[in-house]
């Protein structure tokens, strides 16, 4: 009989080595998979995780869509961290993001053809305060009507697509566009366009705010005593009461900060890479990013980490598909694999495992 | 043991995959990127099918791979590997993938790119789409002859031109068949999604409409109505669905892109290939018409045959006047022909279709 035991402290060691552990493992699972598929693992491992690093062929281009792809995680499971660690659950980052997105485009549509250099950070701005209205409604629904904040802010999600359809079949429909839905192209108006600090790197402005946005969580959860109240009310909610956190701002904050952070990406993101706003805009970025959160233990640094990694399993799982005509549901699997993985290596952090013994019935 | 073994077998799949070609030539690259999953039963199932033929009909000539389910905001970097790859010429099946390709294509002057269903095009970029109006008139016949409650339905994704097109020419040419008939349309805001086409194909058989037109990507429609047992009659959409017949599929448009594809590599091995936009229907063959149906009574199925002959000769246009829009002011005079122009930015809908595009 095999039994689990709770641990009455996380063990450390297992803490530390765990993600190093499940990316081993999924390494290994996952190359017999492949190897099941009829592609060579190592070969395939090589193309995921080092081709799009270094390989000649790709790397000059793939690098810097690396930092492009994880910009954007980063940026948005930063804000869920403090929510996850305070035990306010904002599943719906997607819906803000897409919120954010089409109040930072609204501007520079607005404002269109005008060249002025307010019009940038107005669009900043605008995405923010679009991502942080829409976090808000199932935040106030929680606080005022204690209404389960994970299945309205997941549902908005869905609402917020139809908010997007509607915006790109109708009124952010780029008027000179035939009739076909979709907005002006952004990148093509100097104003609005989020272009490349420095050309060639991958790195525009979403991705300078994702590493801004790891520094100050860093800051936040150890120095500042909201941080400390966050990390309170996730591990002991009753002891933090009584220490007179009151849970309903800390709702708000949560879900302000990641609504706000999620809706930057939104905007980052279609006056950047995407360039439009677009009826299938938004990529489930806002999803990924919860997978980014836990892999990266709800760290600033670690999310910092692990989004570079989730970046680089979707840009090598490219590869792979283009090089060695695996299928996406292999590589979607792949990085299923991983999260299970860590979550299956949390489970020796928190319990011991033992051997014989009698289950009491 | 057991994976070693599996791994020892995959490398020799792995090395005999790659060791064709003995005599030097080099094969022809050519990538497809789909926006739904292979095998949707649809839309990007039919150009995958006829993606696969044009690689059989070049053999080894051809080196052919594709990747499905790409996102249109995805796709421009997913071309861009694709043409880092080596690859000669990149189609792309999606309306969505116009703006990323043409950035792609900007960068890569050497590659040829190929989009589906969109307008623009670059010295390097063509653009092809196919006149399914046409099979829509055709269908539209069928419904308004087949429908007892004089109710059918139309299940569309998104109120682009390709689909105010299709719904005004099936809306038309029900009409002319039987001028009692009423078409409900409903707006799904996506191509692909099989519950939620199957959901308004149940609540359209709610409301009595016993004829449903779908314009979405999926079989969901006519399994629904298969399922429900009732005289329900539908189409098949994209691919043949031949799997429904006789009933309830009646006949069906059927997207025939083999020929051009298999016309564009040849062009790129020959040299020959040079950009352009091509619009082509019935007569050349890219719209295909499904057999009809033994349910449908003798005298429907040789109307729908006579009214497919006179597109294919050119001696009818299915927008032909006179035609009011929506909103009753004048489109097309009597006898006039609607101009390529005008069709291909469509962005509305002819008189008496009770639709409300989304605004």
């Amino acid at each position: 009989m095999i039994r689990l035991e709770r641990r009455s402290e996380p063990n450390r060691l297992f803490a530390g080595i765990t993600p190093v552990l499940a990316v081993v493992a999924t390494m290994i699972a996952g190359g017999a998979m492949f190897a099941a598929l009829g592609a060579d693992p190592f070969v395939t491992i090589r193309t995921i995780f080092w081709d799009p690093l270094f390989s000649e062929q790709f790397a000059s281009y793939s690098r810097p869509q690396l930092l492009v792809k994880a910009g954007p995680l980063i940026l948005i499971a930063i804000g869920l961290s403090l929510g996850f660690r305070a035990g306010v659950w904002n599943i719906g980052a997607e819906g803000q993001y897409i919120m954010g997105a089409i109040a930072g485009a609204a501007v520079a549509l607005a404002a269109y053809p005008l060249e002025a250099v307010w019009i940038f950070p107005a669009m900043i701005l605008a995405g923010a305060i679009g991502g942080w209205a829409w976090a808000m409604i199932p935040a106030i629904l929680r606080t005022r009507f204690n209404t389960n904040e994970i299945l309205v802010s997941l549902l908005l999600v869905y609402v917020a697509e139809q908010v997007l359809a509607s915006a790109s079949t109708s009124w952010l429909r780029n008027p000179e566009g035939a009739g076909f839905p979709g907005s002006r192209n952004l990148a093509q108006y100097p104003s609005a366009a989020n272009n490349e600090i420095i050309a060639g790197t991958g790195m525009h402005w979403g991705v300078a705010a994702a590493f801004i946005a790891v520094i100050a969580a860093y800051v936040l959860l150890s120095r500042h005593i909201l941080g400390f109240n966050i990390r309170l009310a996730g591990q002991a909610p009753r002891a933090a009461r009584f220490a007179g956190v009151s849970p309903n701002r800390l709702v708000l904050i949560c879900f302000g900060a990641s609504g706000a952070l999620a809706g930057l990406a939104g905007l980052y993101e279609v006056a950047g890479p995407a360039r439009q706003i677009s009826i299938d805009f938004n990529v489930g970025y806002g999803f990924t990013a919860i997978i980014v959160a836990f892999l990266g233990r709800l760290h600033p640094v670690g999310i910092l980490f692990a989004g570079l990694l989730m970046g680089l399993t979707y840009i090598g799982g490219e590869l792979a598909q283009i090089m060695l005509g695996l299928p996406a549901a292999a590589i979607q699997s792949f990085q299923g694999m991983l999260l299970f993985f860590l979550l299956a290596g949390d489970v020796f952090t928190n319990f011991r495992v033992r051997f014989g013994g009698r289950v009491a019935a | 043991m057991k994976l070693k073994s599996m791994i020892a077998g995959a490398m020799i799949a792995a090395v005999a995959g790659f060791s064709a070609y003995a005599d030097g030539h080099e094969p022809t690259k050519v990538a497809f990127v789909y926006v739904g999953p292979k095998d949707d039963g649809g839309w990007s199932q039919q150009h995958h099918a006829m993606a696969t033929e044009m690689a059989e009909h070049f053999g080894d000539a051809v080196e052919f791979s594709y990747l499905d389910a790409v996102p249109e905001a995805e796709s421009e970097r997913v071309f861009t590997q694709l043409a880092l790859a080596g690859n000669d010429i990149i189609f792309g099946t999606s309306f969505g993938y116009m703006d990323p390709m043409l950035a792609a294509a900007a960068r890569f002057p050497d590659v040829k790119f190929e989009h589906a269903t969109g307008y623009k095009t670059s010295d390097n970029m063509s653009n092809y789409g196919a006149r399914f109006y046409e099979g829509r008139a055709i269908m539209g016949h069928i419904a308004g002859r087949m429908t007892e409650t004089n109710k059918i339905g139309y299940i569309a994704s998104f109120p682009v031109p390709e689909v105010l097109r299709g719904m005004s020419s099936a809306y038309v040419h029900a009409k002319k068949a039987n001028p009692d008939v009423e078409m409900t349309v409903v707006w799904l805001n996506t191509w692909f999604d099989p519950p939620k086409e199957a959901d308004a194909t149940q609540a359209m058989i709610d409301q009595g409409i016993d004829v449903v037109l779908a314009h979405t990507d999926s079989i969901a429609p006519l399994q629904t109505i298969q399922a429900s047992g009732q005289r329900v009659f539908g189409f098949g959409q994209a691919a043949d669905m031949i799997q429904f017949a006789p009933a309830p599929r009646l006949s069906s448009i059927i997207d025939n892109w083999a020929p051009y594809y298999i016309a564009r590599v040849q062009a790129v091995k020959d040299g020959t290939w040079e950009s352009a936009a091509t619009w082509h229907g019935i007569e050349e063959e890219m719209v295909g018409i499904g057999a009809f149906s033994e349910a449908l009574p003798e005298d429907v199925r040789a109307e729908a045959q006579a009214l497919m002959e006179s597109i294919v000769s050119g001696e009818y246009h299915p927008f032909t006047g006179p035609l009011n829009k929506q909103d009753g002011s004048a489109w097309l005079a009597d006898g006039e022909v609607a101009n390529v122009g005008d069709l291909l930015g469509m962005g509305f809908v002819v008189e008496g279709l009770d639709v409300e595009i989304p605004n």
